[in-house]
């Protein structure tokens, strides 16, 4: 049989959490994350405390600029910046 | 002796999503919001010389903006009529039906879920803004825009092992930095 992988180190149990908060993991991560979770207590705190980061923003609705519209922005900027600055 | 220094070449960078969100949260229309957060930078370069650096640039810039948006309410309430509740009914049919309509939508967010989370808004962005410029950047377009991974990575030119990195260290100082009031 090949040796299938259950056990991940704590940096890739992190890596695997970041995912799940946008929801980028595979089921099969997630399950590994789980089985070391089990044992691991400093990466269920991570864990923890990064859930509750999602929830709470999700809760605050922040919005802010879509990058196409801040370069907009900028352009426009620029150009009254050089009228004041000159 | 002032504190603080101005440099408007840094200005959207590190403060118009701030701006944005604080004006969004108040007028509620996109486009509005850009505009003023637009021409609160523009007041400010015209009135650079009148910044003393007793505030944060910040904090100065949020004043001027405070001031965009009551000019903008004022705007909207001068041009008569528009600012008028009106409810007209066009057809008998309907007409007995308005006191139903006037009852609260219990579904409707009450003004105290509004005003907390202004304040919690205000605390996350007080957070990205101790995190380091390219933190915060990354952090935002991967979880306040959700955009994809690759266009992240496409628009920063970084890799995908970049971007969780800085994703990690920011959502762990993010953490950090809202557990003290907000956990």
């Amino acid at each position: 049989m090949g040796k299938i992988k259950f056990i991940i180190p704590c940096d890739e149990a992190n890596h695997v959490c970041d995912k799940t908060q946008y929801k980028d993991a595979t089921l099969w991560e997630k399950v590994k994350l789980n089985i070391h979770l089990i044992y691991c207590r400093a990466c269920r705190e991570y864990t923890k405390n990064n859930s509750k980061l999602t929830k709470t923003i999700k809760k605050a609705d922040v919005e802010c600029l879509s990058t196409s519209t801040k370069a907009d922005m900028k352009k426009e900027f620029e150009k009254v910046l050089n009228e004041v600055s000159n | 002796m002032p504190d603080h220094k101005i440099n408007p070449n840094k200005w959207i960078d590190l403060y118009s999503d701030y701006l944005f969100n604080y004006t969004i949260t108040r007028v509620n229309d996109r486009e509005i919001a850009q505009d003023l957060v637009q021409e609160t930078f523009f007041a400010g370069l015209k009135s650079m010389k009148n910044f003393k650096g007793e505030a944060s640039e910040r904090t100065w810039l949020i004043s001027i903006l405070k001031r965009k948006i009551i000019d903008h309410y004022r705007k909207i309430n001068s041009n008569k009529g528009k600012a008028e509740v009106r409810i007209n009914y066009n057809d008998a049919e309907s007409e007995g039906d308005w006191l139903e309509e006037r009852v609260s939508d219990p579904f409707d967010k009450t003004a105290e879920d509004t005003l907390q989370n202004n304040e919690l808004g205000d605390a996350i962005y007080n957070c990205l803004g101790k995190l380091p410029e390219k933190q915060a950047e990354v952090f935002k377009m991967k979880t306040i825009l959700n955009y994809e991974t690759e266009v992240i990575c496409n628009e920063l030119n970084i890799t995908a092992s970049n971007l969780w990195v800085i994703i990690h260290r920011a959502r762990t100082a993010m953490a950090d930095c809202l557990k003290t009031n907000w956990f």
